[in-house]
């Protein structure tokens, strides 16, 4: 009878998940989106270390799309710190398709987080329970 | 022998399509709801094909698929460019039906609206990363341009490095701020324009032919 891990649901409060880059490293994009997006429906705030390339990011999009329903799920709220590192892209990133994804990303349900204040190094959320 | 002459220039025409290496090019209207993609791509339709492309609304979401229309031929300095313009719903991370119930709209008819929505936004973002050529960016210039989603989609469309052109819509209206765009996204091109009052239409042909011709 081991529990190691606390169960969340029995809980009133928030989970937050920080998700490491070592920890993505290894993922195919759409498990990384999974990964996400199973946090997000069960109502927690998912923290990225290192962000998504704009593909996966563009994939996140069309998945949450179809996954919203009705009194249910309303889609995401998502914001990155930086902003954009695009325009700081080297022409060799460019060239070998390396994309700069170091950026911290927030993830939440829309229903659930929202978005106070956002400058170039500060993001401040509003999170409610459910 | 103006008859004549128009002839001549339309088989001529025809002709250079025919035998024309390249098809038109598909170039996406993206951009977040009630930017005025909608009116744009009508304006656009009008101007040179006759007809319209699909309903304007003040309801977001009133475009719930994309919608196209082919071989739109652009003339501009004795140089024609043919491109096919696909208007798409805005694209946003998030759809709560109940936001078109302060549309008057009945909880079933809610409901079904966003469904499409969704479909449709999903649908947009998939074309945007497989069939795209080219795409104008709408933003409308009164509101603020630094949200997560547009620059989340910039950086989509930099990625798949697509020819992209910014379009500050809505300078009829008196907040309209267009230089708040161009320091958005210094690394584009910012056209501004009013797509419901036809304001600066002969720029943004011109650009459309320089960036997709
Ligand atoms: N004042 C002004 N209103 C505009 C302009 N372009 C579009 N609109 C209005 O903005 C609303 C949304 O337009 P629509 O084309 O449906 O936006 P879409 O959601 O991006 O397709 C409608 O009420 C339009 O009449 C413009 O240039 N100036
Ligand atoms: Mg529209």
């Amino acid at each position: 009878m081991t529990m190691p891990e606390a169960t969340p649901t029995d809980v009133d409060g928030v989970q937050i998940d920080l998700i490491s880059g070592a920890r993505m490293e290894n993922l195919a994009s759409m498990e990384k989106i999974r990964l996400i997006l199973d946090g997000v429906r069960e109502g927690n705030i998912v923290i990225l270390e290192e962000g998504l390339t704009p593909d996966e990011e563009s994939k996140l999009i069309e998945v949450t799309m179809t996954e919203i329903s009705p009194d249910e799920f309303n889609g995401i709220e998502i914001e990155t710190y930086p902003r954009s590192q695009t325009a700081d892209r080297s022409f060799l990133d460019r060239l070998m398709g390396r994309e700069s994804t170091k950026k911290l990303t927030v993830i939440g349900p829309a229903n659930q987080i929202e978005t106070l204040h956002k400058d170039e190094n500060l993001i401040s959320a509003l999170v409610s329970r459910k | 022998m103006g008859l004549l002459t128009n002839l001549k220039d339309s088989i001529t025409r025809v002709t250079d399509r025919l035998f024309s290496e390249s098809d038109p090019k598909r170039i996406g209207i993206y951009g977040p709801p009630n930017a005025g993609k909608t009116t744009l791509a009508n304006r656009i339709a009008r101007d040179w094909t006759g007809d319209a492309i699909g309903p304007e609304s003040h309801i977001p979401h009133e475009t719930r698929r994309a919608r196209r229309k082919e071989n739109v031929e652009i003339e501009r300095n004795g140089q024609s460019v043919t491109i096919d313009i696909v208007d798409t719903p805005g694209v946003t991370t998030k759809v709560d039906y109940k936001e078109f119930l302060d549309h008057d709209l009945e909880k079933e008819d809610a409901v079904r609206r966003s469904r499409e929505a969704t479909e449709g936004v999903a649908e947009a973002m998939h074309w945007l990363r497989e069939d795209v050529d080219g795409v104008i960016y709408v933003l409308d210039s009164t509101k603020d341009p630094f949200t997560q989603v547009n620059t989340m989609l910039i950086g989509i469309i930099e990625s798949q490095d697509l020819p992209v052109l910014i379009f500050a819509n809505k300078t009829d209206l008196d907040e309209s701020n267009v230089g708040r765009i161009e320091n958005a996204f210094p690394q584009h091109e910012t056209v501004p324009l009013s797509a419901l009052e036809g304001d600066n239409m002969d720029e943004v042909y011109d650009k459309v032919a320089e960036y997709f011709g």
